[in-house]
């Protein structure tokens, strides 16, 4: 939370000032029962026999002007209030925003797995926004109510010392009743809370499930535990809310005895000649004063509540180290493989299994590997330590003699190493714009070379040409027309490394062969990671992944020979021996 | 905008019918209301009396002074009281009714045709039960406590004033609404700033989406700078819009308060002159215990005054979420099948009479298409994207009705049966897995909940699951989080073929079942599944054409047509659509 308080830094003025004017108003505010106060005493005068004979109408015009000239000092300093806070609150959040984008564009791999996309997104947006309003609300308001108590209670020492007793335990017994129920409601909100999410992961559930809940008939099942947390939601709401209502009816008593309070003690002084009848009446309007100033307070602390509970959130996202490790002093090693991984064992959590273990291997300029084993086997895992988006556990990986994790490296691998991921994602624009990823400054030819290397040409030419549109997230464009999309993207940049992570999958096998045969004429150092034995039979060097572990390294003819992994995998594709389904 | 306002009406009475059906809370919270406004009105009197008693040295009333207080306690109890059972009426009433309407809602869901499912974002629906309910929750919550109370407060302030003193109470009547009009002018003028704010914010919601969704990508592109320069662009342009937005509307209060300033100002002028001169109203003099009533008064008129134009616009924002939830209430539901009878255990015999299906008339599908499948036979369905081979199954299943010929299960009609009876002849794996939140085990046991541990065991076997099953934290009672959380796809795919392997229905969909499971896994587990497949009427689709290799026929779609059907060593010897995308699987 400490961290957020950094942003004020640059509204320090705003946020001064604000406050200020606000405590300006105020302060308007607690004369008037003053000023009412003496047009009783001095402008009535003394009463004879129920008459005012001693009235000075000059006077009481006077006071009532002074009381239009509060209301306009009042308006005044309150819309400069409101003008500082309402800056200062928008600058936090804009600022605010603006960091945390580019927090998060910096987090590593890991950091993005487990943070989530969603998480990423309400932080950015409702997370910011209920800060924004909450820090608004708190700059005009917070320090206002408790002034106005305060204040209240010193104007009544100048008007009546004596009434400061009263003052004082009033507002005691107030603060306590509302901390009172704040502190035991707003577990109980939490809670329910929590019960709200049930009801929402319910309802989410039965849209997204719609076809396998209807094929397997749990319409009824699926109705009776809705109902069931509804029902459980609404207990909760109940039970909270009539907690809460009492807050109202409470202070409400409590304010007025302490008027009657106040009201008797003054009486017995006026009648010793202590007190004025007008001196009684601003003591009054002072503590109706402080009842509405607590009603305003009660709401003003849920809002801020939840504020800082989105604070506490966004600070926990801007804390966040980058999980990724980077070095100073790595030696540049010279065995002269251009990618080379050392005994790399790699884990995605600490308690887990690893993802890779002990897997060595040495790969030479400009050749092809092929990355092939089961579902869950460590083959994405493995490309992706090539461009450094995760750390290992254990072990080095070198790319052209370089340890990866070295600072020098960083840029260099992000520039010279073209990644097509499983998942093809594309950006809202044209099919421009999308290739220029790979290359900023790249020619329209180089761009339709990439194109019709992926074989991204023909439906384009069918479309707009590179002024084709892309929706969000590519949903113009079928499965595996955006996967030749990306592929151009990564070949547009013409990378030193390509990896292609599974990313023909929905491709058709001929065109996939093409494809390959394409980028061997590029001379690239390239992986391949495939399911497919056909997509990596022709590589110089195929891995073989089993459970994170290398079973065997070798050319097609060598690992049918030597590794039965291999071997199932190949013939649970090949019929025996022929080529042959 | 035309269109909320011509449902209005509507949705106010619809709400009030779902209001009706708490009779007792409804009219306990108006009473109760009615009690508590009255008795605080009645407190400033009291106070204002009791300064009466005080006039100055020796000359205070201090019987009647208690006499008042008491009065004033017993006021004060009943308002603190009613105030508190009215709460609890309208908590209860405002509660119950986001309870029902949300229940009305899901049973709404369960019953929407598929279409509507698949054609309207998730994120919607789930917001209109969710965060549309909880508003107006709150909106329903506000307008109980406070419009019905604030309405017979301002009657009750103004009836008050007009007998005790009608000379201020005119003015007081008509000075306040003015910061009704303040109100609105800054309403309608800020708007604007709202819309800016509004738009600005939905452009950076997209962009964020976008550069979040895609972070990985951005990258490994290193792409990072100008997605950074894009979004700082956005976000000066939104904290100017928020600026202008927040700052103008907040003008709002200090301006109604300046007003109400000025009528105070007026009431003690009128209110102190009356008291010097002696006026006489109402057969007593205007005292200084009258003035202190007619200035606490003031305050009190005016602050549900200014409160209610609040209320007004929140209720109008829960009215239109009402109105957000009542028409996914109203969505058209899949034709019931209340009346149809049972299908009970199906033989397996399909039928494709001339089908004809389009999910928008515009643009058609599946057109004259006829298939007959005996019972035990394996149908493969192969195809390019979009060519109609998930449309067929959603007509098998009755996702989606026929809109020309029949489909039939043993020679009857699918339509003249209940869904549910049909939909449970078949056992169904898609592509896209879905899991729900819970166990491993209540995952798997779905379709025949009342099985036993060693059967399903044997069917976690049979899949190849029970293995990872096994490592997984607690087994088969590990939680799995929404949709399978943790679990990689092939994973998430053979727990959805264990739950078909238990449930044992005569009739297979198997709509690319194995495409994230790797083929060494699938090799395995294909015995089990050809056990699975005998004598059971199979549809399957997929891309890898070995696994479909042995089956009785095969359909080649072509843009919803059947373009070419018959068996593997058939089609390749008749050289056309199949034999090209075979060949070129393996070229």
């Amino acid at each position: 939370m400490k961290k957020l308080f950094v942003y004020f830094k640059n509204y320090k003025l705003q946020s001064v000032l604000g406050p200020f004017f606000k405590l300006l108003e105020a302060l308007f505010e607690l004369f008037v029962p003053i000023v009412v106060g003496l047009i009783v005493d001095k402008g009535l005068g003394a009463p004879v026999n129920g008459a005012y004979p001693n009235a000075d109408t000059g006077y009481i015009v006077k006071m009532c002007l002074l009381l239009v000239g509060f209301g306009l000092f009042g308006l005044v300093f309150s819309v400069t209030a409101q003008y500082f806070a309402a800056r200062a609150a928008t600058g936090v959040a804009a600022d605010m925003r603006k960091d945390l984008f580019k927090k998060l564009q910096a987090l590593s791999y890991k950091d993005i797995d487990t943070l989530g996309t969603a998480t990423m997104l309400t932080r950015m947006t409702s997370d910011v926004d209920r800060f924004q309003s909450g820090v608004n609300l708190a700059l005009r308001l917070f320090l206002r109510s408790p002034f106005i108590v305060f204040g209240a209670m010193i104007t009544a020492y100048f008007v009546d010392p004596a009434s400061i007793g009263v003052f004082a335990i009033a507002i005691a017994a107030l603060a306590v009743v509302v901390f009172a129920v704040m502190f035991i409601c707003m577990p109980l909100y939490k809670k329910t809370q929590g019960k709200l999410d049930k009801v929402l992961l319910s309802t989410r559930e039965n849209l997204t499930g719609a076809r396998v809940v209807r094929a397997f008939c749990l319409e009824d099942e699926e109705k009776e535990l809705f109902d069931k947390r509804n029902e459980e939601l609404n207990k909760g709401r109940k039970f909270v809310g009539a907690i809460a209502a009492i807050t109202n009816p409470l202070t409400y008593v409590l304010v007025n005895f302490a008027i009657i309070a106040l009201i008797y003690s003054g009486a017995i002084r006026v009648d010793i000649g202590n007190l004025s009848q007008g001196s009684v009446l601003a003591l009054y309007n002072l503590m109706s004063q402080i009842l509405i100033e607590l009603i305003k307070l009660a709401n003003l602390i849920v809002t801020v509540t939840k504020a800082a509970a989105c604070g506490g959130r966004i600070a926990a996202v801007l804390d966040m180290q980058p999980s990724l490790t980077v070095e100073d002093d790595c030696q540049k090693e010279t065995t002269g493989a251009f990618v080379r991984f050392d005994n790399v064992t790699m884990r995605y959590n600490d308690e887990g299994e690893p993802a890779l273990s002990n897997v060595s291997f040495a790969v030479n300029k400009g050749e092809t590997v092929g990355v092939i084993g089961g579902t869950g086997s460590g083959k994405t895992t493995l490309v992706n330590l090539i461009p450094h988006f995760y750390d290992v556990e254990t072990g080095d990986v070198f790319v052209d003699g370089y340890n990866v994790r070295e600072k020098g490296a960083q840029s260099y691998l992000r520039e010279s190493v073209g990644v097509v991921p499983q998942k093809a994602v594309l950006f809202k624009g044209t099919v421009r714009e999308n290739l220029l990823w790979g290359k900023a400054d790249a020619t329209d030819e180089a761009l339709w070379t990439a194109l019709k290397m992926a074989r991204a040409d023909e439906f384009l030419l069918e479309k707009q040409g590179l002024e084709t549109p892309v929706e969000q997230g590519g949903k113009n464009f079928s499965g595996d027309q955006k996967q030749r999309l990306t592929i151009a993207r990564a070949l547009v940049r013409k990378p030193e490394i390509l990896i292609l992570d599974d990313s023909s999958s929905a491709l058709d096998y001929a065109t996939d062969a093409e494809l390959r045969k394409g980028i061997r004429a590029l001379n690239t150092t390239t992986f391949i990671v495939s399911q497919r034995a056909s997509s990596v039979r022709d590589a110089d060097k195929i891995i073989v992944l089993d459970d994170g572990k290398t079973v065997g390294i070798g050319t097609h003819n060598e690992l049918m020979q030597t590794c039965e992994v291999y071997r199932e995998i190949y013939f649970s594709q090949y019929e025996d021996g022929g080529e042959t389904v | 905008m035309n269109g909320v306002n011509v449902k209005k009406p509507r949705t106010l009475r619809r709400v009030l019918r779902y209001v009706g059906k708490y009779p007792i809370s409804l009219i306990g919270s108006l009473l109760f209301s009615l009690l508590t406004v009255a008795a605080t009105l009645c407190v400033p009197v009291l106070f204002g009396d009791a300064i009466d008693c005080i006039i100055g040295k020796g000359n205070v009333d201090f019987d009647g002074l208690i006499a008042v207080f008491i009065k004033t306690a017993v006021a004060v109890g009943v308002a603190a009281l009613s105030q508190w059972l009215a709460s609890l009426c309208n908590n209860r009433i405002s509660c119950n009714v986001v309870r029902d309407l949300r229940k009305d809602a899901f049973a709404k869901i369960r019953k929407l045709p598929l279409q509507y499912v698949d054609t309207h974002a998730h994120g919607d629906t789930v917001s209109r039960v969710i965060a549309d309910a909880e508003q107006f929750s709150d909106g329903l919550l506000m307008g109980f406590t406070q419009f019905f109370t604030g309405i017979t407060t301002i009657f009750g302030t103004i009836g008050f004033m007009l007998i005790t003193n009608w000379k201020i109470g005119l003015i007081v009547i008509f000075l306040t609404p003015l910061s009704i009009l303040v109100a609105r002018f800054v309403a309608t003028h800020t708007h604007k700033f709202f819309v800016e704010q509004a738009k600005t914010r939905g452009e950076q919601t997209a962009f964020t989406e976008e550069a979040i969704g895609g972070l990985k990508t951005t990258q490994a592109f290193a792409h990072e700078d100008e997605n950074e320069q894009k979004f700082n662009e956005i976000n000066g342009r939104l904290e100017k819009a928020a600026m202008n937005a927040t700052f103008y509307s907040s003008l709002v209060n200090p301006s109604t308060r300046f007003i109400n300033n000025i009528v105070y100002a007026i009431v003690a002028l009128i209110g102190a002159l009356d008291v010097a001169s002696g006026t006489v109203i109402a057969g007593a003099a205007f005292t200084v215990g009258g003035l202190t009533k007619f200035l606490s008064y003031a305050n009190q008129y005016t602050k549900p005054f200014n409160e209610i134009s609040g209320v007004i616009t929140e209720l109008k924002s829960a009215f239109a979420c009402a109105a957000r939830i009542f028409q996914l209430i109203d969505e058209k539901e899949e034709v019931s099948d209340k009346d149809k009878e049972e299908m009970g255990e199906a033989e397996g015999y399909i039928d494709l009479e001339n089908v004809y299906f389009s999910y928008v008339p515009e643009k058609k599908l599946i057109e004259g298409l006829s298939l007959k499948a005996n019972k035990g036979q394996r149908i493969a369905i192969v195809g390019r994207t979009g060519s109609g081979k998930t449309t067929l199954i959603n007509l098998l299943m009755r996702f989606y009705d026929v809109t020309g010929g029949a489909v039939k299960v043993d020679e009857r009609d699918i339509r003249t049966v209940t869904r549910r009876s049909l939909r449970g002849n078949y056992g169904m794996v898609l592509q896209e897995t879905w899991l729900k939140s819970g166990t491993v085990r209540e995952n798997i046991k779905m379709g025949k909940p009342d099985c036993s541990d060693e059967e399903m065991i044997a069917a976690a076997k049979a899949a190849h699951a029970h293995s990872f099953i096994k490592r997984m934290e607690k087994g088969y009672d590990t939680l799995l989080s929404e949709d399978g959380g943790s679990l990689s796809e092939g994973q998430k795919q053979l727990l959805c073929i264990t739950r078909v392997m238990l449930a044992l229905p005569p009739m297979l969909i198997l709509d690319e079942a194995t495409s994230s499971i790797d083929t060494r896994t699938e090799r395995k587990i294909s015995d089990a599944f050809d056990k699975l497949m005998k004598g059971r009427t199979t549809f399957i689709v997929a891309h890898r054409l070995s696994t479909i290799v042995n089956a009785d026929c095969i359909l080649v779609m072509e843009n919803g047509h059947v373009v070419e059907q018959g068996t593997h060593s058939g089609l390749l010897q008749a050289g056309g659509a199949y034999a090209e995308l075979y060949n070129k699987q393996f070229s």
